[in-house]
């Protein structure tokens, strides 16, 4: 066989092979809005969810996963970028930062479940936190912070070697050069780190059945003083959320429009997930041009 | 001339782990004039001249010897701080490494992360540095655009204009010429032939005509160590060692 033949063959199986990958996406999606968009209206999107009659909406489950979303990120994001700039910036190659790095995969690579359990042993039961959002941001931190120090790590790590030589040619210490040179420079990476995991986070369940629950007790939008019992920012109480919602209401859901809740509910985490991708391109774009004044 | 010696190296060996690199340089450079630094590769100058404001520090195993004195100071003492030693020895390095933001960020950096707020002042020395560098024309109307859309010839000026803005004392460059075409290599030169009576500057070369074109004195380094130095129409018409010659008649490797 000739090598002309060869490369048009290998091609062909590329082309195949990006085909089914495509294919199967576009299924997927495509089946999910299709079958849960026509349920999305605005009530929806705002009402509490009812357990027995038909009608209920996800509204607080909505509220209960963007809010998680944030604790996690507050909590989960400047340990992730401590953890990234040592590893990158400061960390000598040597037996302990091996470890550091072997121990952090074996960290991304736990199934949720086990996170959850285990934030459900320590947090909800010893530390006495009970089902609550604080439990559940923690359990999602536990989660998040390796894939998002990876991430960071490596957007520090793509910054040439030269920025550093100016920053500290030009009299900066190390500590100036990292954080006002290495670290913008870096930014667009790790915004997009961010936001990707932002997804992840918003679409996970498994760790979060155990730790934020499976209950959404009535909260009222009118009280945001966060000691009280049934206001939204209260971190202390049980929180379920849009992917907890969707498990539960499919294995034990008993109100009449189950199936069109439940496909209701996905299209909404698909889309949300969407938009958190295509904003991690959008704002990551945006923010190098901000930063670097490019046109 | 021995008098006004701004650096003095004595007896400078370094190491790469167990390996020597430098041999026991000395060498002085006076204050004020440009002194270049020729040789193949491979033969020390440049790590010569990354020693002179400790860059070689940021690579790992690397040990320094005998001692370097700025003003009399030695560099390598413990109560060195560093960031202090590269304000007043600022570094040009071979590929012109901007920083990703605009002009008029790059060349206010150093003065802005040192607390300059002042906005009049900053606007000032930018004007002065970019002057000073000849790349003022090129980019004045484009403060605000990114350095890196500017050509290398126009990025490595912006760098050495980065570097006046901060107004060290003595200026390293490592081969700054060597990624930029004649044109741009032939500006380069001017801005430091118009710089070099209010600052100290050393220059690593491969170009042998631009050593002879812009220097006051030329050190001849060869496998770690420092042949010949002296003043540059010397080296370049009457070298004392055979190396030097050798090397300056292309009759080598």
């Amino acid at each position: 066989m000739n090598a002309k033949k060869a490369d048009k063959i290998a091609t062909a199986i590329i082309y195949i092979l990006v085909g089914i990958v495509v294919l199967i996406l576009v299924a997927l999606l495509g089946f999910i809005l299709i079958s849960g968009l026509p349920h999305v209206t605005w009530s929806f999107l705002t009402s509490p969810a009812s357990a027995f009659s038909a009608g209920g909406g996800i509204g607080d489950q909505l509220f209960n996963s963007f809010y998680l979303l944030i604790l996690t990120l507050i909590i989960s994001f400047p340990i992730s970028l401590g953890a990234g700039i040592y590893l990158a910036e400061y960390a000598k190659k040597n037996w302990l930062t091996d470890a550091i790095r072997i121990t952090i995969e074996v960290l991304s690579s736990l199934p949720s479940v086990v996170v959850g359990l285990f934030g459900f042993l320590l947090f909800v039961v010893q530390f006495k936190l009970g089902f609550s959002i604080i439990s559940g941001a923690i359990a999602l931190t536990f989660f998040n912070l390796p894939l998002l120090t990876r991430n960071i790590e490596n957007s520090l790590n793509g910054v040439s070697n030269l920025q550093r030589e100016a920053g500290l040619s030009l009299g900066l210490s190390r500590w100036k050069t990292v954080t006002k040179v290495v670290v913008p420079a870096a930014l667009p990476g790790i915004l997009t780190g961010i936001i990707l995991s932002a997804g992840r986070v918003f679409g996970e369940a498994a760790a979060l059945i155990f730790t934020a629950g499976q209950s959404a007790p009535m909260l009222n939008y009118a009280n945001w003083n966060p000691l009280s019992g049934d206001s939204p920012l209260n971190i202390f109480r049980p929180a379920e959320t849009l992917a907890v919602h969707i498990w539960k209401i499919n294995t034990e859901g008993i109100m009449p429009d189950a199936s069109q809740v439940s496909a209701g509910a996905s299209a909404v985490l698909v889309v949300a997930v969407l938009i958190f991708n295509l904003g991690a391109r959008f704002a990551g774009n945006y923010i190098y041009r901000k930063i670097t004044a490019s046109k | 001339m021995a008098n006004n010696n701004i650096i003095t190296a004595e007896n400078v060996r370094l190491y790469y782990g167990k390996h020597e690199a430098l041999h026991g340089i000395d060498l002085d450079f006076p204050e004020k004039q440009i002194t270049a630094l020729i040789g193949p590769s491979g033969s020390g100058k440049s790590t010569f001249l990354r020693s002179l404001n400790r860059m070689n520090d940021l690579i790992p195993d690397v040990t320094v010897t005998g001692t370097i004195r700025l003003d009399g100071s030695d560099i390598y003492s413990p109560q060195t701080d560093t960031v202090e030693l590269r304000k007043r020895v600022g570094m040009v390095f071979q590929q012109p490494n901007p920083f990703p933001f605009s002009v008029y960020e790059n060349v206010t950096y150093g003065l802005r992360l040192a607390g300059v707020k002042d906005k009049k002042l900053l606007d000032q020395r930018v004007e002065e540095s970019l002057k000073l560098a000849a790349v003022w024309d090129e980019t004045k109307d484009h403060l605000k655009d990114n350095a890196l859309s500017f050509s290398g010839g126009q990025q490595q000026r912006i760098c050495i204009a980065r570097v006046l803005a901060v107004k060290p004392e003595i200026i390293l460059l490592d081969e700054p010429t060597s990624a930029l075409d004649p044109v741009s290599s032939a500006k380069v030169e001017d801005s430091l032939l118009a710089i070099k009576n209010q600052y100290t500057i050393a220059i690593v070369t491969h170009n042998m005509q631009q050593a002879s074109r812009i220097s006051d004195r030329t050190a001849f380094f060869l496998n770690g160590k420092l042949i010949e130095v002296d003043n540059t129409a010397n080296i370049f018409l009457n070298p004392k060692q055979q190396e030097t010659s050798d090397y300056l008649n292309g009759k080598f490797g």
